[in-house]
């Protein structure tokens, strides 16, 4: 069978497919990468969402409206959509355009409006009116999307609308917050898939999505006997049963059908067999055995999308094949053969499999997957939203009619509710949750803040994909690398622990294809000749030569030269006639020309595809059909960062991939305007000297997060066990690791409606002129504090005060102080960098607080190299006492050996060598992703070359002297530069301590978390080693009087706790109301609340006191 | 060997009483850089480390001061290179770790901000303006404790004062604009009350600044970057400069950096000859080889400029490791200084003298 796909991710290729092409084209293996930045010119690193979201604005968009056009409350009232666009974001009220960073500081969506033309009648189904330009919501525009207004925009225009050219967009901005919609991995729908359930059956299922239903269709043989099951039918139905009300009553028929092969019919028979028992012969009699296992409530739903036949009791049957049961197999007129055909196939498959194992679908490989983008996700959203607008229009419109004391005719536009689109989007996008009824679809963190921790993790968010299983499933399968990801997901970036494997990112030159139009297709494979299936008995399906072609699930027709097709069909792709992505394609001049095309993971099943042109060697030349563009391409964004990740071991390019999102660098250009909740900036970050191509592809060297620091692998101190390392400290002194934390604090000036709100003050001062607080001082004359201040913890940022009634008059109006106080962590000198003060859509005044801290790195702070080498900061050394080479060089940073043997991290090593080279010769060296045989990695060789002609040993070692002894050290020291990532764990913002502090107020113990200042538990296990030990009084001590001691009175008659009255000095009993047999005792708080608790439920805990 | 006889193994005939072998001779003087690692890198303190051979190994000072010696090599305003001979390489060390975290220099030290609009924040700003050297001589200022008063004799201000105009192109702030305010700092603690009151500043100076030193104290280096300012931005401060030690911020280093090598020695353990010696001489990158001709048509390798050497063990790779010995001078120090402030070098290096000689006399009048 050969067979024709629909869309998916599709990876660019090289094409030579017959040998004369092969030997003219491409003049050497180099040239080609020339090819890659002009792809991610035209295709930007983030297309696919982009591409996706397009498509919805421009046609998803429309065709759900069609679907969707007329909505009637009578046979002659209606309503009818004819046309629906959308315009250009900008403010409601004020009509200026809206830029996304305008939205991203005033807290706003950056959305536009989405308008229709429509045509409706007035109450008495009379005059069809027509409007234009009808809004019915505002939808929220993806940045750089073809709505977007930095569309299309240069470099300077985009700076003056205050925008990061490096920015990939490819996100929302909703309430002022960034959003990503990740890509959803979804199994693929319309495709059978033959497996082992749960119950050892085997099965062949077929997910069908059509526009209007969704359904699963699944057979499975049980003792021989072939079932189909269906959620709308109480027991699974013999399938013979199923073939028989499609109108297939002959059972030769039906063997015809799946196969002439004896085996097949042997196979068949006990199914045959059932069905003959039940004494089911004629389609009558089918159907009303399927009637009769009709299950009622779960098709409640269903229901709502059956139109034709739902009503007839006895058509249920029917209605559910034809709609439900492979529902995206088409029943025209009632004839029910294609779907006769495509059951036969699947029954087929089925037997296949039993016969021969290998023929079992792989759930896993990447052809079986389909992506479903943000464009898919926001088209379901707003369907779902449109369907329900329409519903409550209509609804109101019959209320409105059967009100009687309506004056005037009725106007159907003035029903439709716009806030529910506007706000059921923007609801969906911020929360991340689709909840979709209509679609049964309920799925939570679809969306997720844009991680703008580093210029690589906003990238790295953008490529992410998200699983389609739970996270909680422990299963090795999915998890897996698969064979077939090459080139279309990162084999490396992926995280660690219960994620792992299932969350991947898409490879750096994957394109995801929306959808293509079906019709011409269709009518282009019957030209090609194929011979539909509808003019065919069923005998000839399976003639000896012909094979079947699928198209997007449906089964076309056959064809005899399956080859010969095949290949037509890629010189029509080729040629640029048809869609680059029927399953094979190819980009602008290069795809126009049919020379690069990109593939499908099912076709790379049918391609030999080479990664050099002189690699061919070994594999006859004329066999092979492609070439690769790049390697390094197989590898995604923050994959690509490391240099030659080819030579490490592979768990610590996984590694790198999680720490590269967490490293401090410049995040985008307009970073110092943006006001983020948190955000960590490097002061001096540089530009790797040991770059790879993907690094400057995707702007890396422009938005650096790292510095090129000299290291020494050498022992040093013994502050170095454990990969930390030590720093010397004059390079901290001169810049090195310095970085910038910037905090947002928000304060609300709040609006209580009829001009009422809060109002800020001038900060107040006695007779002499002096403040009246301390904590004024920073405070500006207009009650705020001033950017430049320098601010610390209870220092006051707004002088506000809240309003204690609503009184007109201003005079007898009062009001309280109500001031915000900075909070911060005590001693730290954090200073204002920026003020923001804008109103928002309700007339409230937030302000916003900018508040900058900078660091030089301390002890504990965290570094990494990138080759998934981590540590923190030992200890910090002055310059004299670290050790210097003959040329005076001396050393950042010190790392410890013992980093290597086990890690097995050779990039890193060449990577200083690298770096050491390029140094000395103040060049660049590549370190690309398997590059060695195309030129954009560096050979070891030459670099060691290059060492020894500038005068270094071409092992990188140098010959050192010992800072504190003045002495040459007893070995040679391996040093050079490595591009070393700070990394956003500092101590500052984790270490804790407390010696006494708040109590939680249920229990009177401690409270936990540093930012309650909060204990250090003393928990089961240490309480375990101190019994052990027999540290009674420790225990004792630790548990509680350092935590919630308490007296109690205790009744030694009753034995119930009772009270100390202050006024007689005397405990009493409320249980034996007397004061006699009182005890003192100390109990732990927790333990009275115990006892109290208990006694709430009817349980009595009764204290028996011994003297002690 | 005859019973009778009995031979001491320290009893070496061919060698003259008060004299070393040669391997031990070697082991004494030199650092021996083998391929794999350098040995003897220690060297031996003990002064009767060969009192059995009848070898003295102390270094009395009439000793000390006859072999002493210092070859100035390379002397321009920021770079000295010279030899220091006959000293141990603790001494060496010293000098070396005393030029770099001890000598004092001035240097901006607090940084008062009256207006800063450019994109380099204030701190990190103050940082930048911290690591300018100055042009400032350290002896002619004191150190500025914590009570002290800024006054002429232990602060220096500058002032900065630049925007860039609306409309015009981005302007970048150069160490230059840093303008030497000899009467102190013009900022006024609290704003004057009226025009010309005479009000507290954040100095109290006695007088110009221009008495203590008779050169104008500007900065080192004029083309430094402090700041590029885009159109409409301004900066506006003032930076006071206080005599410290690089021991407490790199920025009061006085050196870029300052270290020494210790002299190489290349020694050809056998003689090679014809091809073999051309190849030695083509695989040193810094030409320590040559090829002298011995007449009859013969060529052998010699060693041309030890002193170049780079200790890249090119020479030792391949066959011709057990031919040629890589040696350094364990007393021959080739020292270099390179000045990052207002002092030349060979004045930096009487200053770490100066350091050295003030520490041997507290620990002296601590002894006594
Ligand atoms: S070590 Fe290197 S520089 Fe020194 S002599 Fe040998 S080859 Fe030349």
């Amino acid at each position: 069978m050969v067979s024709q796909q629909d869309d998916m991710v599709s990876q660019q290729e090289d094409f030579g497919a017959n040998p004369n092409l092969l030997a003219a084209p491409i003049k050497s293996p180099v040239d080609k990468f020339q090819l890659l930045p002009a792809f991610l010119k035209v295709r930007g690193l983030v297309k696919q969402h982009i591409d996706s979201f397009n498509y919805f604005v421009n046609y998803g968009m429309k065709k759900i409206m069609e679907a969707n056009a007329l909505h009637k409350v009578t046979d002659t009232i209606y309503l009818r959509y004819i046309n629906i666009s959308v315009g250009e974001p900008y403010v409601a009220i004020d009509n200026i355009k809206l830029t996304p960073q305008f939205c991203r500081l005033s807290d706003r969506t950056y959305s536009a409006d989405i308008s229709v033309d429509i045509e409706y009648t007035d109450g008495k189904g009379q005059h069809p009116t027509r409007k234009t330009s009808v809004k019915i919501g505002r939808l929220p525009i993806m940045l750089r999307s073809c709505n977007c207004v930095l569309n299309g925009k240069d470099e300077t225009e985009l700076a003056k609308l205050g925008e990061c050219p490096l920015d990939p967009g490819g996100y929302f901005v909703v309430k002022g917050t960034e959003k990503v919609i990740l890509i959803q991995e979804q199994l693929s729908k319309n495709r059978i898939l033959i497996d082992i359930d749960g119950k050892g059956r085997i099965t062949a299922s077929v997910t069908c999505s059509t526009h209007e239903v969704k359904s699963k269709t699944v057979f499975f043989m049980d003792k021989e006997k072939i079932y189909l099951q269906l959620n709308q039918f109480v027991k699974p139905i013999p399938i013979m049963v199923v073939m028989k009300a499609m109108g297939t009553e002959s059972d030769q028929e039906v063997v015809q059908m799946v196969g002439r092969n004896p085996r097949y019919g042997d196979l068949l028979l006990p199914s045959i067999q059932e069905c003959s028992s039940e004494r089911i012969y004629s389609q009558e009699q089918a159907l009303d055995y399927m009637d009769a296992k009709f299950n009622f409530f779960k098709s409640c739903s269903i229901q709502l999308f059956i139109t034709s036949f739902s009503t007839l009791k006895e058509g249920r049957a029917k209605s559910i094949l034809t709609d439900v049961f492979l529902a995206h197999v088409p029943v025209k007129e009632q004839n029910f053969r294609p779907k006769c055909i495509y059951a036969a196939v699947m029954l087929r498959r089925m037997l296949d499999a039993i016969l021969n194992s290998d023929t079992f679908d792989d759930k896993d490989y990447v052809g079986n997957k389909r992506l479903e983008l943000s464009g898919q996700l926001v088209s379901l959203l707003f369907e779902d939203l449109f369907k329900t607008m329409n519903t409550q229009a209509v609804q109101r419109m019959n209320y409105a009619m059967g009100q009687s004391n309506r004056s005037g005719a009725l106007d159907f536009s003035r029903y439709i509710v716009t806030d529910i689109i506007t706000l059921g989007l923007e609801k969906s996008i911020s929360t991340g949750n689709w909840d979709l009824k209509r679609f049964r679809m309920h799925k939570k963190g679809v969306s997720q803040v844009l991680s703008r921790l580093s210029y690589i993790g906003a990238l790295g968010h953008m490529t992410r994909i998200s699983p389609q299983f739970e996270k909680t499933r422990k299963v090795s399968g999915p998890r897996a690398l698969q064979p077939s990801q090459w080139g279309m997901l990162c084999p490396c970036d992926t995280p660690e622990g219960e994620a792992c494997g299932l969350t991947k990112n898409l490879a750096l030159m994957t394109h995801v294809t929306t959808d293509e139009e079906e019709g011409p297709l269709i009518s282009l494979c019957y030209s090609l000749g194929v011979e539909d299936l509808a003019h065919l008995s069923a005998e000839e399906i399976y003639a000896n030569d012909s094979y079947l072609v699928f198209f997007n699930g449906l089964i076309l027709g056959k064809h005899t030269r399956p080859h010969t097709f095949a290949n037509a069909m890629r010189r029509v792709r080729r040629s640029g006639k048809i869609g680059e992505f029927v399953g094979f394609r190819t980009f602008d001049d290069f795809l126009h020309d049919g020379l690069i095309e990109y593939l499908d993971v099912n076709e790379q099943n049918n391609a030999l595809i080479a990664l050099y042109e002189h690699e061919a060697g070994e594999i006859d030349r004329s066999e092979i059909t492609h070439i690769e563009i790049e390697p390094l391409t197989l590898l995604g964004v923050v994959a690509g960062l490391i240099p030659y990740p080819h030579h490490n071991q592979s768990p610590r390019n996984t590694y790198q991939c999680a720490m590269g999102k967490q490293a401090m660098g410049n995040i985008a250009f307009n970073q110092l305007s943006r006001a983020d909740t948190l955000l960590y900036l490097l002061v001096y970050a540089q530009r790797p000297l040991l770059t790879t191509k993907t690094i400057e592809l995707v702007g890396y060297d422009k938005l650096g997060a790292g510095q090129n620091a000299t290291v020494a692998v050498m022992s040093y101190s013994g502050y170095d066990i454990e990969d930390a390392i030590v720093m010397n400290k004059s390079s901290l002194d001169r810049g090195f690791g310095r970085c910038i934390a910037m905090k947002k604090q928000t304060v609300v000036r709040e609006n209580y409606g009829g001009k009422v709100s809060d109002i800020i003050v001038a900060p107040q001062r006695d007779k002499d002129g002096a403040l009246i607080r301390k904590n004024m001082q920073i405070l500006g004359a207009d009650g705020i504090a001033e950017p430049g201040q320098i601010v610390r913890n209870n220092d006051m940022l707004v002088n506000k005060k809240s309003p204690l009634n609503v009184d007109k008059d201003l005079k007898t109006r009062t009001y309280k102080d109500t001031p915000a106080f900075f909070k911060g962590v005590e001693g730290e000198t954090t200073v204002i960098d920026r003020v923001l003060i804008y109103t928002d859509n309700n007339e409230k005044m937030p302000i916003k607080f900018i508040i900058r801290h900078v660091r030089r790195p301390e002890l504990g702070d965290k570094f990494s190299s990138r080759h998934g080498q981590k540590g923190v900061c030992g200890t910090i050394v002055n310059q004299e006492d670290f050790p210097f080479s003959e040329r005076g060089i001396c050393p950042d940073l010190i790392m410890n050996p013992h980093g290597f043997p086990s890690r097995m991290t050779i990039g890193k090593m060449i990577e200083l060598l690298g770096g050491k080279a390029g140094v000395s010769w103040g060049r660049f060296h590549y370190g690309s992703a398997f590059g060695e045989p195309s030129g954009n990695a560096c050979k070891v060789d030459d670099i060691s070359n290059a060492l020894i002609q500038k005068g270094f040993s071409y092992s990188g070692k140098d010959f050192l002297y010992s800072g504190i002894l003045g002495t040459p050290l007893q070995a040679y020291i391996f040093m050079g530069p490595i591009y070393y990532q700070k990394l956003k764990h500092m101590v500052l913002d984790k270490m804790h301590a407390r010696a006494k502090g708040p109590r939680v107020m249920l229990t009177r113990q401690p409270t936990e978390g540093r930012s309650r200042d909060g204990g250090l538990r003393l928990g089961e296990m240490e309480r375990d080693c101190l019994i052990a030990y027999g540290a009674s009084m420790l225990i004792f001590e630790r548990l509680m009087l350092s935590s919630d001691p308490y007296q109690v009175q205790v009744c030694q008659k009753c034995g119930l706790l009772g009270y100390y009255n202050q006024k007689l000095k005397k405990s009493f009993c409320s249980m034996c109301k007397d004061g006699e047999n009182m005890a003192t005792m100390k109990l732990p708080y927790a333990c009275k609340l115990l006892f109290q608790e208990l006694q709430s439920m009817n349980v009595v805990p009764r204290l028996k006191l011994t003297e002690a | 060997m005859s019973k009778g006889s009995f031979t001491s193994a320290l009893n070496m005939p061919d060698v003259p009483m008060g004299k070393l072998p040669d391997h031990l001779e070697v082991q004494r003087t030199r650092v021996v850089c083998k391929a794999d690692a350098p040995i003897h890198t220690e060297g031996i303190q003990f002064s009767g480390a060969y009192a059995a051979v009848g070898v003295d190994n102390s270094n009395p000072l009439d000793k000390f001061k006859r072999d002493f010696k210092i070859d100035v090599i390379r002397l321009t305003k920021d770079e000295m290179e010279f030899d220091m001979i006959g000293i141990d390489a603790a001494i060496a060390n010293a000098f070396r770790r005393i030029l770099i975290s001890e000598v004092p220099t001035m240097t901006i030290d607090k940084v008062f901000m009256v207006d800063n609009t450019s994109p380099i924040v204030d701190e990190v700003l103050a940082h930048r303006l911290g690591l300018i050297p100055l042009d400032a001589d350290p002896r002619l200022f004191e150190y500025m404790s914590e009570h002290d008063v800024p006054n002429e004799r232990n602060t220096i201000v500058y002032r900065l004062n630049v925007s860039c105009e609306k409309g015009s192109p981005r302007l970048t702030v150069k160490s230059d604009q840093l303008e030497w305010l000899p009467d102190g700092s013009k900022l006024h603690e609290v704003a004057p009350s009226y025009p010309g009151e005479q009000q507290k500043t954040y100095t109290s100076f006695s007088g110009s600044q221009l008495e203590v030193s008779r050169r104008a104290l500007g900065v080192k280096h004029k083309d430094i970057t402090i700041a590029r300012l885009g159109p409409g931005q301004t900066i506006e401060l003032e930076a006071h400069a206080v005599k410290g030690i690089g021991k407490v911020h790199a920025k009061w280093s006085p050196v870029a950096t300052a270290w020494y090598r210790m002299l190489p020695e290349v020694i050809l353990l056998k003689e090679i000859k014809g091809e073999e010696a051309k190849k030695l001489v083509k695989k040193c990158p810094v030409k320590v080889f040559d090829i002298e001709d011995l007449g009859n048509g013969e060529e052998r390798a010699v060693v041309k400029s030890p002193r170049a050497c780079t200790l890249c063990r090119e020479c030792l790779r391949g066959e011709s490791e057990e031919q040629i010995e890589l040696r350094r001078v364990r007393d021959h120090f080739i020292f270099t200084i390179e000045s990052a402030s207002a002092l030349p070098p060979e004045v930096l290096f009487k200053e770490a003298v100066e350091v050295l000689h003030e520490k041997c006399d507290r620990v002296i009048s601590e002894l006594s």
